[in-house]
Parts: C-alpha cells; sequence; structure tokens
C-alpha cells in the first residue's frame, strides 16, 4: 500500500528528469536536422524543469522554484520561436534543414542572397 | 501517489524514446506531444498545478503547433524518411556519452545525502505564484516580458525576410 498513498520521493524525481535529460543528449548528439535538434533541447529543458519543480515541492515549499520554471518555460518558448525561424530562413537560402549541410559563412554561390 | 508518479514517468519516458528513435518527423513531433503531457501529469501530481496548466498550454499547445508549422513549411518530399540520423558509429559514440552522463547523474544522485523532504503542505495555488512574481520577481518578469517581445519581433523579421524582393 506504500505504492499507494506515499508521496514520491526526491530521488525519483531526479532519476527521472536525468533519464529525460540523457534521451534528449542522444537526440541532440545523433539527429541531423535542425528541427529535430530543436526538439531535443525542448526535452532537456523540460527535464530541467522538473528538477525544479521537485526541490521546490519538497524543500522549498515557497513557490520560488515553480517561479524559475515558469522563467525556464518562457526563455524555452522564445528560443524555439527563434530557431524554428532561422529554420524557415536557412532552407530559403539553402534548400536543406540539415545541420551538417549548412556549414560555410560565405554565400551560397547560385543565390543572390 | 507513488503508483501514478510512475505511471506518469512511463509515459514521459516512452514519448521521450519515441521521440529520439521515430524515423518520420511528423511521428517524432507527436511523441514529443505525448512527453510533454506526461510531464505535465506529473507537475499535477507534484500538487504545483498552475505549472501542469502552462505545461499544457504552452508546450503541448503551443510549441508544437509551432514545430509542426515549421516541418509542413520546410519539407516538401516524402515524410517517411525524413529525420535523418548520423552514421551507425556517431550514433553508438551518442549513445555511449548519453549513458555515461546518466551513469554519472545516478551515481551522484544515489550517492549525496538528500534528507527526505517533506510533501505534505498545501499545494501551491496560482495566487501564490502571482504574488511572487509581482513582488518579489518583478524585475526578472518584466525582463522576461521583453525577451517574450524581442523574440517574437525577431522571429517575424527572419522567418519573413525584410529585404527580398
Amino acid at each position: 500500500m506504500s505504492l499507494l498513498f506515499d508521496s514520491v520521493g526526491v530521488q525519483e524525481i531526479l532519476a527521472l528528469s536525468a533519464l529525460l535529460f540523457s534521451i534528449g543528449l542522444y537526440g541532440l548528439f545523433t539527429r541531423r536536422g535542425i528541427i529535430a535538434i530543436l526538439m531535443c533541447v525542448e526535452l532537456m529543458l523540460n527535464a530541467v524543469n522538473l528538477n525544479l519543480i521537485g526541490f521546490d515541492r519538497l524543500y522549498v515549499h515557497d513557490g520560488s522554484g515553480q517561479v524559475m520554471a515558469l522563467f525556464s518555460i518562457a526563455v524555452a518558448a522564445a528560443e524555439i520561436a527563434v530557431g524554428l525561424a532561422l529554420t524557415i530562413r536557412l532552407f530559403r537560402l539553402r534548400f536543406t534543414t540539415n545541420a551538417d549541410e549548412a556549414d560555410t559563412i560565405r554565400e551560397f554561390k547560385d543565390f543572390r542572397n | 501517489m507513488q503508483l501514478l508518479f510512475y505511471v506518469f514517468a512511463l509515459v514521459t519516458i516512452v514519448g521521450a524514446l519515441g521521440m529520439v528513435l521515430s524515423h518520420n518527423i511528423v511521428h517524432s513531433a507527436f511523441y514529443l506531444v505525448l512527453s510533454f503531457i506526461g510531464l505535465a501529469l506529473i507537475y499535477f501530481s507534484l500538487s504545483a498545478p498552475f505549472l501542469g496548466a502552462v505545461q499544457l498550454m504552452v508546450y503541448s499547445g503551443a510549441v508544437a503547433i509551432l514545430v509542426i508549422m515549421a516541418i509542413m513549411m520546410v519539407r516538401r518530399t516524402d515524410m517517411t524518411v525524413s529525420n535523418p540520423t548520423q552514421s551507425l558509429i556517431k550514433r553508438f559514440v551518442g549513445a555511449g556519452t548519453a549513458a555515461l552522463f546518466f551513469v554519472l547523474m545516478g551515481l551522484s544522485i544515489v550517492l549525496t545525502p538528500l534528507g527526505g523532504g517533506d510533501a505534505a503542505l498545501p499545494a501551491t495555488e496560482a495566487a501564490d505564484l502571482a504574488g511572487l512574481l509581482l513582488s518579489r520577481f518583478a524585475l526578472p518578469f518584466e525582463l522576461i516580458a521583453l525577451l517574450l517581445l524581442a523574440a517574437m519581433l525577431g522571429a517575424l523579421l527572419l522567418a519573413r525576410g525584410g529585404d527580398e524582393s
């Protein structure tokens, strides 16, 4: 019955957060598309948010951790908006969204832009 | 409570793994939504209802729509091979690095003496968060508002392309 009524401990929360962060890290290393990489970054940011909320729930109790998680969510939203806009821009210039094909600063010679 | 946490954690992990391993980027995006919903349920079960609602609205709502719109805007070929990965050897190196990171984090979690903490207190309501945001965290709150405005304008300008005719 302890599985039903006990509240969850901090170690389970931290372990889940570390696992999510590692999965996101694996995706970050192995994906080639920029959009997929951005999704992996979002997953890692969410793992950190889970940490903040867990510590706030179990130790701090005054809501500062949740406020910090709110700020983190806002920054992540700004990040993904700008990142996707850059992706669309890159697709217009190079006709690709693979991160490893965007490897030059020089102008692409077939495009005036 | 613990049982609920494990069920939600399973949902989240399945979503995350599906996102990382799927060959179709649209499937990837939907698995990511599943993972976000699992995290929102975990926030609810940790008695952070406002954060759970924000997670549902911002992540599994807005961010998911944004990602799927971006996928539809940049992809015109066959979707089934739309999510390229690195070569096999690089994937092994990536998996090894991620596993190493997880083992190190797990060791530090197990070895750090964390006090028990107590979760029996009442939940943090939206009113408490509003009080904090407008008193103690007022300056970061304004800065975040400014950042969101700048990001909105920047994304608009970047995606539209101002100087093209």
